[in-house]
């Protein structure tokens, strides 16, 4: 499973973190992955944000306790209330595989996650 | 630092010549706003530049969020079947905002470009894997979105104004060898 951590929906660039993943989807799936993205937005933006760049993966919401999943993972960015952009490549026993963080402002794009992948299934 | 992983070849389309300093690569999509504001910055830049520049395009359309992308991609692809790719790709970007399944015909037909075959070539999807293969090849350098710059080789991180870019050329070709034409 790919995790991706965000920090928030809507940033205002064509082809986002989360709207690229969506075209590298068939990629990923491929490789015997589901992607999950996460972000501390709730439900309800998430989904706005879902149907406006037509996502065909999910959108969790560490919204309750703010950023707990995040915090679990180490990517809690406290003072800001947000996540780091962190990637995670969980293997099927549900081990981390790979993680790679991103600086907040860099979307870090496919190659690592699709490098990972296919380690994996080597 | 993201790397072009796939290098520059006789498969792409080129402009400017092989032995210049620097080579500018973008990954794009046609009905992206932001790649048709840097459409007409990399003109500018490709002025500045000259000989000292090498400038390469390569196909990054975002299906699910851009409709006509895709089409976009393939009608360029097709042009350059007939030596007009570079005329198709300005065109394309000139008229983004009227894109759509009449206007590609009409591009081909500004170009003297045989219509029909456009059509049959878009219906059968000819084109699509030349451009999944620019996309993948995208995917694999660590293309984050569009347009995606590589500088000779590295992904370039940060805006692409004409300032941003020109610096970031310059860095590249390095103090000694960049002649400054401001």
């Amino acid at each position: 499973m790919v995790l991706a951590f965000y920090p928030a929906d809507w940033s205002p660039v064509c082809g986002d973190q989360m709207a690229l993943y969506n075209e590298v989807l068939p990629e990923f799936r491929k490789l015997g992955a589901e992607l999950v993205g996460i972000s501390v937005d709730g439900v309800w933006c998430h989904r706005a944000f879902s149907e406006a760049r037509n996502l065909h993966f999910p959108l969790l919401a560490d919204f309750e306790p703010k950023g707990a999943v995040a915090q679990k993972y180490g990517v809690y960015r406290d003072g800001d209330g947000i996540s780091e952009r962190a990637l995670f490549v969980i293997d099927k026993e549900g081990k981390i595989a790979w993680s790679y963080c991103s600086p907040i402002g860099v979307n870090p794009g496919a190659d690592g996650i699709l490098q990972a992948l296919e380690d994996l299934a080597k | 630092m993201a790397t072009l992983k796939t290098p520059v070849s006789s498969q792409d389309h080129v402009q400017g010549p092989e032995n210049a300093p620097a080579t500018l690569v973008e990954y794009g999509d046609y009905q992206c706003p932001h790649c048709g504001h840097a459409h007409s910055v990399i003109k500018r830049i490709q002025k500045h530049f000259a000989k000292q520049l090498r400038f390469v395009f390569r196909n990054f359309p975002l299906n699910e969020i851009h409709p006509y992308a895709e089409a976009a991609a393939e009608t360029a692809e097709f042009a350059g079947t007939h030596n007009k790719f570079w005329e198709m790709h300005d065109l394309l970007f000139e008229n983004q905002e009227r894109l759509s399944d009449s206007l590609l015909p009409d591009l081909a037909k500004k170009l003297k470009l045989p219509v029909d075959a456009l059509i049959k070539a878009l219906e059968s999807g000819e084109y699509a894997s030349r451009v999944g293969n620019d996309f993948s090849s995208g995917v694999r350098s660590g293309v984050n979105g569009t347009p995606t710059f590589f500088i000779n080789g590295r992904r370039h991180d940060g805006p692409f104004e004409y300032d941003d870019l020109v610096t970031a050329i310059e860095d590249a070709i390095g103090p000694e060898r960049a002649v400054v034409n401001r």
